[in-house]
């Protein structure tokens, strides 16, 4: 596995951390946006190896967790709904709403799929013209493309039982939001690699003028993981607050044109409420106006009110860097995968999650 | 799959309700099919049980197979049902004697479906050497099952030179896999709806008892633990092993083999190969003094061909395990918390 292999080469995984050794002389806190660096930096036990003057401090990137308690509960009306079948990513459905979990409505007889793709929503649709099917379509900027596609696909071909209940969030609002917040500690940032490949690293310049701040674009292997953070530390090292890119064999600087273009036909930003970290202004997507009849806020007229987070769930701190998973009192006692307080311990993404299945002991003092 | 017996002549092309009321069409299905492809002296007594006598240790085991799709790559749900519960047994350190076998179909199962799963019912058995000595057919309304599930029951007599039990596994003690992981669990994914991507991945699903004969011939109470990581794949089984013996086990993830193409469609699906399910692989704790000399063997066998040592017992992290990364980093390998993939086995 040519592709992969060399990007978790022993060697030069030793190479990349023999130059961060060397070149770090004062304590650089970096956030790793995305929930799969954070989970690749865990698994293949990197937090270990890095300077103890290192801090990764792991982002609000992992989509599942940042997804608040009333997105999940119109999810979880709208599956209760008669004719209905919706349709979601496998990680959706364990997360707690306020009362209960997809997964407990899909045991108490509502129609919830899994599927990979949305266009096979569309294609349920079509075959199922008795039932609506909805798509729980959640994520960043690296499914959103193929989101929107689905509606355009549907209304091409006449489909109209088909729509989708959009959570979708914007990474560089996001950003900003952490950057501003009174409590920062963020010195520098990795990127997401995927979501760049969308979108390409335009947005991400005023974001490290404005606030002096480093920001690498990285990938998600041991190799591009240390050679983002090496990018980063000499960046800190020497003053400077570029914008870098390390994910190369994806990342051009523009993005890729059709997938925003296929976007912006669909979808209009607009703000959106983050789990744990509230309201961030034009920070999501929400489908348009002309494609309103693929809405399904407006079709099924959702009015579900603002259910309250969790009090016991610190995932607020969590994504913001403020706090790691043990800090908090109930990680791995109440709070458990099979039995979550909240998204970060469920989504294959979340930080929570990252911590109890690969830390190497779930003690703060032997994990750091 | 070829069918290798010709399929006999039934009076319907489908299972219907009647095949499951006990009557005249149950009595037909079983005389022209079932009783037939599995004739053997205790079978053929027609009764409502076998009777025969064992003499030793005796060790008995059952399981129930659902998996979906029924039919596919490298098997199908009936060969999954004799091999699952042989080695269940083998696992225990017994030679599996009989079997009983027990189905639950869906009206409409066509009859064509049905004589292919018997066909490679009697395949295994025939490979593993067991006997299918009783049995049960039921029908379920359309709607109610998913195609056919099947049960089956087995005992076997313990080897005289088997002692598997985890107080006997000791800190030194090495750590064996019988071959590649996770190959049975993405051949699955890759058939599933929804979920289809070409590959030439087959199940690995096969009987073990030849092998552990074998090597517990050999090798005795030197073999100290037997297990087949299933669902939950392989670091399950460990994580159980841990926390029963409350011994740590660590694991060297570059020992650990697994097929390229697997391990490519694992990265693609987001899974763990250490959490996939498995057919056809045992896990063996081993005396360290044997471990290379058991490779060697096991390494000679049809189903040890890529056989490795992949970590020892130790006794830093009790109840835990531990695998070092590629990378030279640590982590823990912890149980895996709800379903991979539902309905593997």
């Amino acid at each position: 596995m040519k592709y992969l292999s060399e990007y978790r080469d022993p060697e030069l995984v030793k190479q990349y951390l023999d130059q961060i050794h060397h070149i770090t002389t004062k304590p650089w806190k970096l956030m790793e946006i995305c929930g799969g660096q954070t989970h690749s930096l865990v698994k293949n036990g990197i937090l270990d190896m890095l300077p103890d003057k290192i801090t990764m401090i792991h982002g609000p990137g992992c989509p599942v967790c940042v997804t608040p308690v009333s997105i999940i509960d119109e999810a979880i009306y709208l599956a209760q709904q008669p004719h209905v079948i919706i349709c979601s990513f496998g990680d959706m459905l364990r997360v707690p709403g306020s009362k209960k979990s997809l997964l407990e409505v899909k045991a108490e007889g509502a129609d919830v799929r899994i599927l990979y793709s949305p266009l096979e929503a569309v294609q349920l649709a079509k075959e199922n013209p008795d039932k609506e099917v909805i798509f729980f379509a959640v994520g960043f900027e690296t499914t959103a493309p193929a989101n929107a596609l689905s509606i355009i696909q549907a209304d091409k071909s006449g489909v109209s039982n088909y729509s989708i209940l959009a959570s979708h969030v914007l990474v560089p609002p996001a950003m900003e939001a952490l950057l501003s917040d009174k409590d920062n500690q963020i010195d520098a940032f990795l990127a997401a690699g995927h979501v760049c490949t969308i979108m390409g690293m335009e947005e991400y310049y005023p974001i490290a003028e404005k606030y002096k701040t480093p920001i690498v674009v990285t990938g998600f292997e041991p190799v591009d993981l240390l050679q983002g953070i090496l990018m980063a530390v000499e960046q800190l090292e020497n003053g400077e607050y570029k914008v870098e890119n390390q994910y190369t064999r994806y990342v051009q600087r523009e993005g890729n044109r059709l997938a925003i273009e296929t976007m912006q036909e669909v979808f209009s930003v607009s703000d959106r409420m983050w789990r744990g970290i509230g309201t961030i202004p034009q920070s999501g997507f929400e489908v348009n106006h002309r494609y309103k009849h693929y809405n399904a806020r407006l079709k099924f007229k959702l009015d579900i009110p603002v259910a309250e987070e969790n009090k016991d769930c610190i995932s607020g701190d969590i994504m913001k860097g403020l706090k790691k998973p043990f800090q908090c009192p109930n990680f791995g006692t109440f709070c458990k995968p099979e039995h979550p307080l909240g998204a970060p311990m469920v989504s294959s993404e979340g930080a929570c999650a990252a911590y109890y299945h690969y830390s190497s002991v779930n003690t703060p003092e032997e994990t750091l | 799959m070829e069918l290798q017996c010709p399929m006999p002549k039934f009076d319907f092309d489908v299972i219907t309700l009647g095949h499951g009321s006990g009557g005249l069409l149950t009595h037909k299905l079983l005389q022209s099919g079932v009783f037939d492809i599995f004739k053997n002296e205790l079978l053929n007594q027609q009764h409502d049980g076998a009777s025969f006598s064992l003499n030793g240790r005796v060790a008995f085991s059952t399981d129930s197979y659902v998996i979906t799709p029924a039919f596919f790559p490298g098997g199908n749900i009936g060969e999954l049902a004799i091999n699952g519960t042989v080695n269940d047994l083998a696992m225990c350190g017994a030679i599996p004697q009989y079997l009983s076998l027990s189905f639950i179909i869906e009206e409409g199962l066509t009859m064509k479906e049905f004589w292919e799963i018997l066909v490679h019912i009697k395949e295994a058995t025939q490979k593993a050497k067991i006997k299918i000595v009783t049995g049960d057919t039921k029908v379920v309304e359309k709607g109610k099952g998913d195609k056919i599930f099947i049960n089956t029951s087995g005992v076997g007599l313990i080897h005289p030179k088997a002692n598997i039990h985890h107080n006997n596994i000791r800190p030194g003690d090495k750590i064996i896999i019988s071959g590649n992981i996770a190959t049975h669990g993405i051949a699955i994914m890759s058939v599933r709806k929804g979920l289809e991507f070409e590959t030439t991945i087959e199940s690995d699903t096969t009987n073990l008892n030849h092998t552990i004969e074998k090597l517990l011939d050999r090798f005795g109470n030197d073999i100290k633990f037997l297990r087949d990581p299933t669902r939950g794949g392989v670091a399950s089984v460990l994580n159980e092993i841990a926390e029963l013996t409350s011994l740590g086990f660590e694991l060297d993830q570059k020992s650990i083999p697994v097929d390229e193409q697997v391990e490519g469609a694992c990265e693609m699906l987001g899974l763990d190969p250490l959490y996939v399910a498995n057919e056809g692989l045992f896990v063996a704790v081993v005396a360290k003094e044997i471990a290379d000399e058991l490779l060697s063997l096991l390494r000679y066998d049809e189903n040890g061909a890529t056989a490795a040592i992949i970590g020892e017992v130790n006794t830093e992290h009790p109840g835990k395990v531990l695998m070092k990364s590629r990378i030279g980093g640590r982590r823990v390998v912890n149980y895996l918390t709800g379903e991979q993939l539902p309905r593997i086995c």
